[in-house]
């Protein structure tokens, strides 16, 4: 058995909202797996039921070789959790807080001590171990939590949004820890992020839209599979210099972010001939290589940015729905 | 964190009774650590209780010193108040229930390996064990009130005690389950605290009430704490006969005194099902 999850048309509907409409993937044992997505896009959702915290309205899904319905507490012996929101006890210290997880896990009461060491060493918390969580700053906490989580040698460690509101130097250290841990425990690594950056450390990555997977796979190969690189202009007129793309270039362009946006293969050489051709001001221009930004945008037609946007009178849908009893059980 | 040295590895072993045993101790733990960090807790929620027996107390003395065959006012509520002492900590020891929900603990205990039934039974015995540590503060001011330091006598209210917090977390946590956010639960605590207290007669002899006062004080289940916790306060005064009469004439269903062992046990029974009530609901939150 080599696959530490495997998803199969997985579900889940919030009254008649679909939140994740049928998924499927597969990640291999010791595997840093990403899922990229804007706010609202179903990670959570996704996570959630993986953990056995909302019961799939379809679809099934194996996590450690276990049912996450059937088997509900054998996926949980065997998972470690991050949640996006803080879960940590602020009334109790940092080691209180350790305590307490592997009294619920049932770790062997001659191993807590050693194991509390190892995890707190290895997110630099040792020698804040008697302080009271309530006076941690947030990356403290993130750290403390990603701890716990490994307190009882989880196979899989879901981590959802390990890095949101965090400084860059707690982000980048964050992801040190999850490097570490991927060598030292043979550990599976299951994430959701919304940064592209981040994205870029994981070995394999799904784009999740809308509910859906829109692709899967290595970030190398989904930016190789945009192929081209970026070029973005601004011009005195944006629609007049999309039509001109596409009736002299038969180039398909968007206005994203301010910019008309549109990929070419050889973006340096293709400069030359946009002015040359265009028939429209240009006043600036720039070339890029394909970036993760790039992959997202080629996917599903919009950048990260404005698909959260797009997506949050969605989200205020959900909420609004489960707040008033419609997707209680 | 330079060079990965032996990697500890722990291993969680599959459910059995005695992780479950272990998990509602952890539980129970928790609620005393937490009550000991929150010193101020223990003074607050001593107030009321001490303002009911000592200022109303000493207040309405001179009005009431006719009817009470010179016992002090004091003396008559102070076994209503033993048993609100313990009533106030309870509710507000299962309040942390919805604490725990709106700062997110709740999840990390949802998703452990255990069973929900024992984090919630772990709840309840926390919140009888602090909230009788609160009744072990009114029990040593009996003194001032004239009841003596009968060694049976103190026994007997704090087993009551215990007893009487265990169902009132229950049922404290029954409503907590169900609500998310903190000032609901405690407006509904309020609504429901204040009449069970009044109903109770916690303040006043149960006997000779308008019928549909004795029909609410029926009802209201703190009554079935407060008439034996008096009983048993009483039978240790030195007393008049008549005053014993009037004061502490028991609880009646249709002209029969109820047994105090009697009270007890409807007092552990609505405990009971209140908690089972309780698991019910916890098991079906997602």
């Amino acid at each position: 058995m080599n696959l530490a999850i495997q998803v199969d048309g997985l579900a889940k509907s919030f009254g008649d909202i679909e939140a994740v409409r049928g998924v499927s993937f597969e990640v291999a044992r010791g595997e840093v797996f990403g899922f990229l997505g804007p706010n609202g896009a179903g990670k959570t959702t996704t996570i959630n039921m993986l953990c056995t915290l909302a019961r799939p309205s379809g679809g099934s899904a194996l996590v450690a070789g276990h049912d996450v319905v059937r088997e509900r507490d054998d996926v949980r012996r065997n998972i470690g959790l991050v949640f996006q929101d803080p879960t940590l006890d602020g009334y109790l210290t940092a080691t209180q807080n350790l305590q307490l997880h592997a009294e619920l896990y049932g770790v062997q009461s001659r191993l807590i001590k050693p194991r509390m060491q190892q995890v707190l060493e290895m997110v630099d918390l040792w020698d804040r171990r008697d302080g009271v969580v309530s006076t941690f700053s947030g990356g403290m906490r993130r750290r403390l939590e990603i701890a716990r989580g490994l307190m009882h040698s989880p196979r899989v460690l879901f981590l959802d949004e390990p890095t949101i509101g965090l400084d860059p130097q707690t982000r980048s250290s964050i992801w040190r820890y999850i490097r570490e841990l991927q060598e030292a425990e043979e550990i599976t690594i299951f994430m959701t992020t919304h940064y592209m950056d981040e994205a870029e450390f994981c070995d394999r990555i799904a784009i999740m839209d809308r509910g859906e997977i829109v692709v899967l796979d290595t970030p190398e190969a989904l930016k190789a599979s945009v192929g081209a690189d970026r070029v973005r202009i601004q011009t005195e007129d944006d629609a007049a210099a999309i039509a001109a793309l596409a009736e002299h270039f038969d180039v398909e362009a968007a206005v994203s972010e301010g910019a008309v946006t549109f990929f070419v293969t050889a973006g340096e050489e293709f400069v030359p001939r946009l002015f040359a051709e265009l028939g429209v001001a240009i006043r600036s221009v720039s070339v890029s290589r394909p970036t993760l930004d790039d992959v997202f945008m080629n996917y599903t037609g919009s950048t990260i940015r404005d698909a959260e946007e797009d997506q949050s009178a969605t989200r205020n849908r959900i909420m609004m729905q489960v707040m008033t009893g419609g997707g209680r059980r | 964190m330079s060079a990965v040295a032996e990697v500890i590895r722990v291993s969680v072993p599959r459910r059995s009774w005695r992780s479950e045993l272990r998990a509602i101790k952890i539980v129970w733990k928790r609620e005393l650590v937490r009550f000991r960090a929150d010193r101020l807790r223990i003074l607050t929620s001593l107030v009321q209780p001490l303002l009911f027996l000592f200022v109303l107390g000493a207040g309405l003395n001179q009005l009431s010193s006719a009817g009470t065959h010179g016992v002090d006012l004091e003396t008559f509520i102070y076994p209503g108040i033993l048993c609100i002492a313990v009533m106030f900590t309870a509710m507000f020891s299962a309040a942390s229930i919805v604490w725990d929900r709106e700062f997110g603990f709740l999840r990390e205990m949802m998703v452990a390996p255990v069973r929900r039934s024992s984090i919630i039974i772990g709840k309840c015995l926390g919140g009888a064990t602090v909230a009788g540590f609160q009744g072990v503060i009114v029990i040593a001011l009996a003194g001032a009130v004239h009841v003596p330091y009968d060694p049976v006598l103190l026994l007997g209210i704090f087993a009551l005690q215990l007893l009487l917090a265990f169902s009132i977390t229950a049922f404290g946590v029954m409503v907590a389950v169900r609500i998310k956010q903190m000032q609901s639960f405690m407006g509904v605590m309020q609504m429901i605290v204040m009449p069970m207290f009044f109903l109770s007669g916690a303040l006043y002899p149960v006997s000779g009430l308008p019928a549909w006062l004795a029909v609410l004080n029926r009802i209201d289940p703190l009554t079935y704490a407060v008439d034996p916790m008096r009983r048993l306060v009483f039978n240790h005064l030195d007393i008049s006969a008549a005053a014993s009469r009037a004061l502490d004439p028991g609880v009646t269903w249709w002209g029969w005194r109820l047994p105090g062992l009697l009270e007890a046990a409807v007092v552990l029974a609505l405990g009971l099902v209140m908690l089972a009530i309780a698991i019910w609901e916890f098991n079906a939150t997602e």
